[in-house]
């Protein structure tokens, strides 16, 4: 079996010996457990564990990447993502400087993994039970599962990182069905190691399950545009999809029609609007005190008071655009390399009153809570797992669950009122490149959007 | 993987091992340039156990740690599902071929030159364009044995080369793409730059649809991401078992248009989701769904077939843990209308080639509402230009019940789908215009 604190130890005396501008390694220990209930009935229950490690290597800007399981003859594999980088690299290489690091981080001792699979069980039972008290239910699906990481990160700079990460995620989905007609209502979770959260959702899962029978007989929105009140889960997706991802440097750093668009100063909303991605906040999902090149997290302002002030690098596009490194270099796991990823995403606070955001709307729509959300960068969707019409100021009735989409570069000046109650959402994860689900948060106070396109019948 | 099963014989009714090994290389570029070159190695093993009549389950990339594995499963076989079903004893497979040592022997530069030559031919259409691309070979080695006798082993290998373009004028995005695999080498660039450049000809002007009901065209990659997810929910077993499925009740009865036939296939040679058996050991076959708008048979693996008192359709997959029911590769027979003969006759009407975020909606109840990521209207018989800012929503059920055509010519996307374009009378298109 192999040790990932020896094997550490020989990799970093090993790294120094190669031709190339930079190299790194991440070793990796994880053990995962997950419970799924389909129906009435526990439907798997599972344990994992799994070792692994990669090598990145860096030659006049070209990147040789190999990741493995087998543990045997790593200097073949060092060799190998020289060998690949060389192939590749045509260049000058170019990475922001960064300190040499040697720490560790803490393990923290409330790990999930440490809970037995029985006490999570009953948990879960007891939520199933609630679902199923609910009438006219056809079938239910609860999906939990849990993880904890201990990452080595190692560079020929000299750092040597050790750090823990530990991932809780909980879903939940009713399904109600009447004559053919099939609706489903979600409850989604998650947190960066305590339990305790999870244990808490009784009433929620209550409301989930009746919310999705209460939608078999709800009407479907007539497409088209609409003033939109978000909640603080839905416009924590919202600026996820719309801005987050925009703000990625790599899509932007070597695209120079996308920096053009995407330049320092521009003004992108009103004066009141201010979104920050950091993972400095302590205990969210993408919370974190090292990246996966070993960079210290950093909080970001992306939008002060509307202007495009910064973006999210990776020590290359940082380099490669003047700017500081951020720290946000993530990857899933030691089966890919780092890419540039958000952490905890957030719109700061206004000062106005939910009341007040929804008195002078005559015909609108209130959606909330979260099901999905994807961008092309210019345009996105994202799905609300509840709507309701807001008629004369007032929240009226329900409706079928609403898709809602817009132009980035229209909708954030849309926005024209921001509440006072902000809130992160812990759950879902993020996908780029493959790499899914990244553990983030994202969040935000209501928010309010004029001429925002609804699609329905 | 003999010394597990005997271990795990010692504890438990019956057990079964499944091994994966994998080797991928891949050669990717970045704005038009060779930017990466990866190679993951990687191995895992599973075991399913069967303890006091209830499923035990446990992984590890730790060959050597048995005793570990062995322990996880018999906790997890506390409280596991009851077992309904007899692990398969040894029986004979069709031979599908899904191996051509020809990938693996690839070298990199060859790969390297094919993602080059992509990238060539669509910037000399489109001088601006910033293209990013993949080419990549895996061989991936599949062995099952369980404690019924049962035995299975075979190599695949999978090449796949795409492309994906964008064009940034101003705040103005347009993206392109298109990717194949192959359990041969691709060496051509041709095919997949021909469908890029198509998309790039279509979307050249712009065009604005009014809010209305519309004839809408879905070409392959539009039904796929618009109509699929519902469909391969609809056909699982699984979903069917539950009572979830809106088509679960439905056997035998004609719920779709006539000239709808939908099946499942994992027999076909060289397609890269095609394989002798499926991740529980059971014999691979063609499945129908759909013959002729009627609903003809689900999907189904080991246990849900047991529960569902029926057979397994060969459908189990690993893809997130435990076996689970899976379509291998969908195939939609093609009609008799060309894509030409389907755009001449609308007068007003749309063609989607992607539609971003219909996935996020009521996936059972076949509800899709989605943005047209790349979509082209039709006038007067003609594609105009590219329509933006243009939601599209519909049910599947509703738009598969009656099509004005089938398109004659099938393709494949993305290696799990083959299916020719569809043309559905009218839909809800909502636009800024």
């Amino acid at each position: 079996m192999p040790d990932i604190e020896t094997t550490a130890s020989q990799l970093a005396e090993a790294l120094k010996k190669y031709k190339a501008d930079y190299i790194e390694a991440r070793l990796e220990r994880s053990q995962r457990s997950h419970i799924t209930y389909r129906g009435k009935e526990l439907e798997s229950a599972g344990q994992s564990t799994a070792v692994g490690g990669n090598i990145r290597a860096l030659v006049r800007g070209g990147w040789g990447f190999v990741s493995f399981n087998d543990f045997n003859d790593l200097n073949q594999r060092i060799e190998l993502a020289v060998k690949q980088a060389t192939l590749v690299g045509r260049e000058e290489s170019r990475l922001a400087p960064v300190e040499p690091i040697i720490d560790t981080v803490a393990s923290k001792q409330d790990a999930p993994l440490d809970i037995p699979l029985a006490e999570k069980k009953k948990l879960l039972d007891e939520y199933n039970q609630i679902i199923w008290r609910t009438p006219s239910l056809q079938t239910s699906v609860i999906g939990y599962a849990d993880s904890h990481q201990e990452t080595i990160f190692l560079s020929s700079l000299g750092s040597y990182i050790k750090q823990p990460r530990t991932d809780i995620t909980i879903r939940l989905s009713a399904v109600a069905a009447e004559d053919g007609d099939v609706q489903q209502a979600n409850l989604s979770l998650g947190s960066r190691g305590d339990f305790s959260p999870m244990r808490r959702l009784h009433k929620e899962v209550e409301e989930m399950a009746k919310h999705a029978v209460a939608m078999l007989s709800a009407p479907r929105v007539k497409g088209g545009e609409y003033t939109v009140v978000l909640d603080p889960v839905l416009a924590g997706v919202f600026v996820h999809e719309a801005f987050g991802h925009l703000s990625e440097s790599d899509f932007v750093y070597e695209d120079d029609r996308l920096r053009q668009v995407m330049v320092l100063g521009k003004q992108f909303g009103s004066k009141e609007l201010n979104i920050v991605d950091s993972a400095t906040v302590p205990g969210l999902r993408g919370s974190y005190k090292y990246d996966d090149e070993g960079v210290p997290a950093t909080k970001t302002y992306l939008i002060k008071e509307g202007k495009l002030v910064g973006r999210l690098h990776s020590r290359e596009t940082a380099a490669k655009m003047g700017e500081k490194p951020t720290g946000n270099a993530r990857a899933i796991n030691y089966r890919y390399p780092p890419i540039v990823r958000m952490t905890n995403t957030y719109i700061e606070p206004g000062k106005t009153s939910f009341k007040d955001i929804i008195a002078d709307i005559k015909e609108g729509v209130y959606a909330k809570n979260w099901f999905g959300g994807t961008t092309s960068m210019e345009m996105f969707t994202f799905s609300a797992g509840e709507a309701y019409m807001i008629r004369n100021g007032k929240i009226a009735e329900a409706l079928r669950p609403v898709v809602l989409t817009g132009n980035v570069f229209t909708t954030l000046n849309n926005i024209d009122a921001i509440g006072n109650d902000l809130d992160m959402n812990q759950g879902g994860g993020c996908g780029k490149g493959g790499q899914y689900p990244l553990p983030v948060s994202n969040g935000s106070p209501h928010i309010r959007i004029s001429k925002c396109l609804v699609g329905g019948s | 993987m003999e010394n597990i099963l005997a271990l795990a014989r010692k504890t438990a009714e019956a057990s079964e091992i499944f091994e994966v090994a994998a080797e991928e290389t891949s050669v990717q570029f970045e704005t038009n340039r060779l930017k990466h070159i990866q190679s993951k190695q990687s191995t895992g093993i599973a075991l399913r156990i069967i303890k006091e009549g209830r499923l035990g389950y446990a992984t590890t990339t730790e060959t050597g740690d048995v005793k570990n594995l062995i322990d996880s499963a018999v906790e997890t076989a506390r409280f596991g599902m009851p077992a309904k079903f007899q692990l398969p004893p040894s029986t004979p497979y069709p031979r599908i071929d899904t191996f051509d040592p020809a990938v693996e022997a690839t070298p990199l530069e060859d790969m390297e030159k094919l993602g080059q030559e992509l990238i060539e031919i669509i910037i000399a259409h489109t001088p601006e364009i910033l293209c990013e691309a993949e080419v990549s070979k895996d061989t991936i080695s599949v062995k099952l044995i369980n404690s019924s006798g049962g035995q299975a082993e075979y190599k695949k290998s999978i090449f796949s080369a795409g492309i994906m373009g964008s064009l940034i004028r101003g705040t103005d995005m347009l993206f392109v793409g298109e990717s194949q695999s192959s359990c041969n080498p691709i060496t051509q660039p041709k095919e997949i730059a021909e469908v890029v450049i198509q998309q790039l000809e279509l979307a050249k002007n712009p065009a604005s649809v009014n809010t209305a009901q519309l004839p809408v065209i879905f070409t392959p990659r539009g039904a796929a991401s618009a109509l699929i997810p519902s469909l391969a929910t609809a056909f699982n077993g699984k979903t069917v078992l539950q009572g979830a499925s809106p088509i679960g009740n439905k056997l035998g009865k004609k719920v779709f248009d006539a000239k709808i036939s939908l099946w499942d296939d994992p027999t076909i040679a060289f397609r890269p989701h095609s394989r002798p058996c499926d991740d529980e050991g059971v014999a691979s076959r063609r499945t129908p769904l759909i013959e002729q708008g009627v609903v003809a048979s689900f999907l189904y693996d080991l246990q849900t077939a047991a529960l569902a008192n029926t057979e397994s359709t060969g459908s189990g997959d690993r893809g997130g843990g435990l076996p689970s029911p899976a379509p291998s590769a969908l195939i939609i027979a093609p009609g008799k209308t060309s894509m030409d003969d389907m755009i001449k006759d609308i007068k007003e009407g749309l063609v989607i080639e992607q539609l971003m975020g219909a996935e996020q909606g009521n996936i059972l109840g076949g509800d899709f509402s989605g943005n047209v990521l790349l979509g082209y209207k039709v006038e007067s018989g003609k594609i105009v230009g590219r329509v933006k800012n243009t939601m599209v929503s519909g049910n599947v059920y509703e738009v598969l019940k009656e099509l004005t055509a089938v398109g004659s010519r099938a393709e494949w996307v993305g290696g799990f789908l083959c299916t020719p374009p569809l043309y559905c009378p009218r839909l809800s298109v909502a636009s800024k215009g």
